[in-house]
């Protein structure tokens, strides 16, 4: 009700002053007690530093400041209580658009992964193993099997353990070089060795010849291409497109090299093909998420919170950040100075609002991080949003949890909705920019390279039995898995271990399907009976 | 030839709901999200009436029996799902609060889970037929009929369909409480699903099975509301109008409601 009522206040003030370039951004700065404040301590303590109004504000008087301040205290607490409901809102509503964004790199991914398996059979056949898993699982007796698997599954956990607290620990004392230097080798590696690899065994596999000066060309090129986009800058398509090769290229090792055992001691579940180191190390991989991430001192909120504290993206963390559209539109415009953003945001809502004076509603969900916004976040970002690539550790997601941050940029984003141009309440009068750029950066869903690379791991190793049903099976729950983990994302807010739920999903249906469905959808496929 | 084939059969079975899907959900993400939690819904069904079908082993030669129970699991489950739906309207409503087309519509989000169904279950239906289609080998060496994979294909596409339209209807009539055509949406599927029982017959067994598709479109296209006119007035292109309208009344809805 209130809000109805701020609405109506707000659209006057509208009508007098057509909405400039304020009705996004510039307000918060400027002149907050104009709008619908979130808290009397934001709107107190902007007073303060409020130059004056823009040129084309209508200035107020004192008395109606003074009543609107003491509406304002009324319906604070209100206000306040509606505010954590529509922040939860907007989360999920939020979480809508960027599921998508997840969906597709995560279907892409898969696809390239068993798009690979069933064509190269390279890629499913045995016969050499990782370093790091001694056993190799041709022994007779199921028991010394499944001892094996577990041993393999531990030391393979234990590396990753240990590579995360090393990172951690770098990252901590600030040796950033170091840090950036074991990225650049893990990502020469892959980009070029492993292409290479790639490379040959497509071209085996498809039984075609090519002549080793031109396979040096593209792998260069590739490689070097691939080596500038993600350390250092390039189109975000292109970068985005290379984090997910680089991710199935790792699932494919993966894949190839773990040997393979039994998982059904995890699961409880005797099944005729249960086998596989790489089933036990994905439900120990789940689990290791689930503590690193969520534990208070886990590793993972250890990186989340020390660069939330620095003020910095999570620079090393191997992250695929969702907000693509954003990215590209920020890109794209990317070449006008920070300076001008105030210019071109102005024309651009401007523009808008002239020709739908609806516009901010049926377009807010989308504008919080992006389309109403787009230029705030460009030439400083562009520099900083390289995500680098990190292959051995099989870490999670971080989805920026951060609280005051993310509160923060809820809040605005609550406020923007709501009011389309309320006072800051984090930032005080004073919203610094670099606190700005940080929000817009960090705003979107973020999902670690190992989910990318676990996700395909579990679809890449069902397709290597060659029934399809099992894939489709494993790759719909593993999606399931990621909007309840996105759901609950909306619920804690706070950075959540997206393996668990999707892979624990994704192993059910599994041994499920490749246990009851498959015959039953055998039989049905081969008489023809369709239910 | 083997690869032609399957790239052929794949399109005469994906490409219609292929374009179903990037023409009307592609472009709103609830609507892709809701697809996919109903092919999920579908695929529980499946592993609940293929449990059953395991656990009874004597009746295993007999898929009729395995057939019946999956339809029952399947119109179950679509219960199922439409109850989560309507309890998860409110939030729905909170999330999609930029388009209210697909809570004020409620045909959209039926149509949505109809095609998620169908989708998933032409999936299950052919991706494994598919696979066999690319060689080696050849069909009807065995005086098996050398039309096993078109048929199987046309019919997976009619299913595909009937699912849309059961979707629909069934959803519909959740709605306006008529029973009936619940038990239409269950005795058409029970019947479709009987007539492949037959299925070397294809000569009778896929025109069936398309005639039992058209009386049910045209029931679903019934129960949404369609009339020749609504039908010309869409072929004009006037939607642009439309969804103005549509984004006013949203807007002044969600305003209304803050």
């Amino acid at each position: 009700m209130d809000g109805h009522v701020s609405i109506e206040d707000h659209s006057v003030e509208d009508g007098s002053r057509t909405r400039n370039s304020g009705a996004a951004k510039e307000p918060r700065a400027t002149n907050p007690s104009d709008n619908d404040p979130s808290t009397p301590m934001a709107a107190e303590g902007a007073g303060g530093p409020t130059p004056q109004p823009p040129p084309g504000r209508r200035p107020l008087t004192e008395e109606e400041r003074a009543a609107r301040l003491e509406q304002r205290r009324q319906r604070d607490r209100e206000h306040m209580e509606r505010q954590l409901e529509e922040e939860e809102e907007l989360v999920l509503k939020y979480g809508a658009q960027h599921v998508i964004k997840l969906f597709i790199p995560v279907s892409l991914c898969m696809l390239v992964v068993v798009a690979t398996v069933a064509s190269v059979t390279f890629y499913s056949e045995k016969g050499i193993y990782l370093l790091y898993t001694p056993f190799h699982e041709t022994s007779d007796s199921v028991a010394k099997n499944v001892m094996g698997a577990f041993v393999n599954a531990f030391i393979i956990l234990a590396l990753v353990v240990v590579l995360t607290f090393f990172l951690i620990l770098l990252y901590k004392f600030r040796c950033y070089k170091i840090i950036h230097g074991w990225l650049i080798i893990s990502s020469l590696l892959l980009l070029f060795f492993f292409t290479l690899l790639y490379l040959m065994e497509l071209l085996r596999g498809y039984n075609i010849g090519l002549d080793w000066i031109t396979v040096s060309l593209i792998v260069w090129n590739f490689g070097v291409m691939g080596m500038v986009c993600i350390h250092w800058q390039g189109p975000l398509r292109l970068q985005q497109a290379y984090l997910i090769f680089v991710a199935s290229l790792m699932s494919l090792m993966f894949i190839k090299y773990l040997p393979e055992y039994t998982v059904w001691v995890v699961l409880a579940v005797i099944s005729v093909w249960g086998e596989y180191t790489v089933w036990v190390v994905l439900a120990v991989i789940s689990v290791w998420d689930l503590v690193a991430v969520l534990c208070p001192k886990g590793p993972l909120r250890i990186l989340v919170e020390t660069a939330q504290e620095r003020n910095e993206p999570i620079f090393p963390a191997l992250i695929y950040s969702s907000n693509i559209l954003y990215s590209s539109l920020t890109m794209a415009e990317s070449s006008t100075p920070s300076t001008s953003t105030t210019d071109n945001g102005g024309s651009h809502d401007g523009g808008e609002a002239v020709a739908d004076p609806l516009q901010q509603d049926h377009h807010a969900p989308a504008p919080a991080g992006g389309v109403g916004r787009p230029t705030i976040s460009t030439a400083p970002s562009s520099s900083r949003r390289r995500r680098s690539s990190e292959a051995e550790a099989g870490f999670g997601p971080e989805w920026e949890a951060g609280r005051q941050q993310r509160e923060a940029a809820r809040q605005r984003r609550v406020a923007e909705h709501g009011e389309a141009s309320a006072p800051d309440v984090a930032g005080g009068g004073g919203a610094q920019q670099p606190q700005e750029e940080e929000d817009e950066e960090e705003r979107g869903v973020k999902l670690g390279l190992g989910d990318f690379i676990f996700y395909s791991v579990l679809v890449g190793k069902a397709s290597s039995y060659g029934d399809w049903n099992t894939t489709i099976a494993c790759f719909i729950a593993i999606l399931i898995g990621l909007c309840l983990t996105l759901i609950m994302l909306a619920i804690f807010k706070k950075a959540l271990p997206a393996l668990p739920i999707s892979i624990t999903f994704g192993l059910i249906f599994y041994f499920a399907t490749s246990y009851f469905v498959v015959p039953f959808a055998e039989n049905l496929a081969s008489e023809q009976v369709f239910i | 030839m083997t690869v032609a084939q399957f790239f052929g059969c794949g399109m005469i079975t994906f490409g219609p709901p292929l374009v179903l899907f990037i023409i009307t959900m592609a472009k709103d993400p609830i609507r892709v999200i809701m697809l996919v939690a109903s092919s999920f819904f579908w695929l529980l069904s499946l592993l609940f009436s293929s449990m059953l079908y395991k656990v009874v082993g004597p009746l295993q030669p007999y898929l009729a029996f395995g057939a019946l129970f999956s339809v029952l699991f399947q119109e179950f489950f679509r219960l199922l799902w439409f109850m989560l739906i309507r309890k998860a309207e409110v939030g729905l409503k909170k999330v999609s609060e930029d388009n209210l087309e697909i809570i004020e519509n409620k045909h959209i989000l039926a149509y949505v889970s109809g095609v998620g169904f169908g989708l998933i279950s032409g999936a299950f239906a052919l991706v494994n037929v598919l696979a066999d289609m690319t060689g080696p080998g050849t069909v009807g060496l065995y005086g098996d009929s050398p039309s096993f994979f078109i048929a199987t294909t046309f019919t997976s596409l009619a299913f595909i369909f009937l699912h849309v339209c059961w979707g629909v209807i069934f959803f519909a009539a959740m709605h306006t409480r008529r029973y009936l055509l619940i038990a239409y949406v269950i005795m058409s599927h029970l019947l479709a699903s009987a007539i492949t029982l037959l299925n070397p017959l294809y000569a009778v067994t896929v025109p069936l099975v398309w005639l039992v598709l058209v009386v049910t479109a045209v029931i679903a296209l019934c129960v949404a509301g369609v009339s020749p006119a609504s039908v010309r007035n869409s072929l004009k292109f006037s939607d642009r109008a439309y969804r103005v309208d549509a984004v006013d009344v949203g807007a002044t809805d969600s305003r209304a409601h803050l």
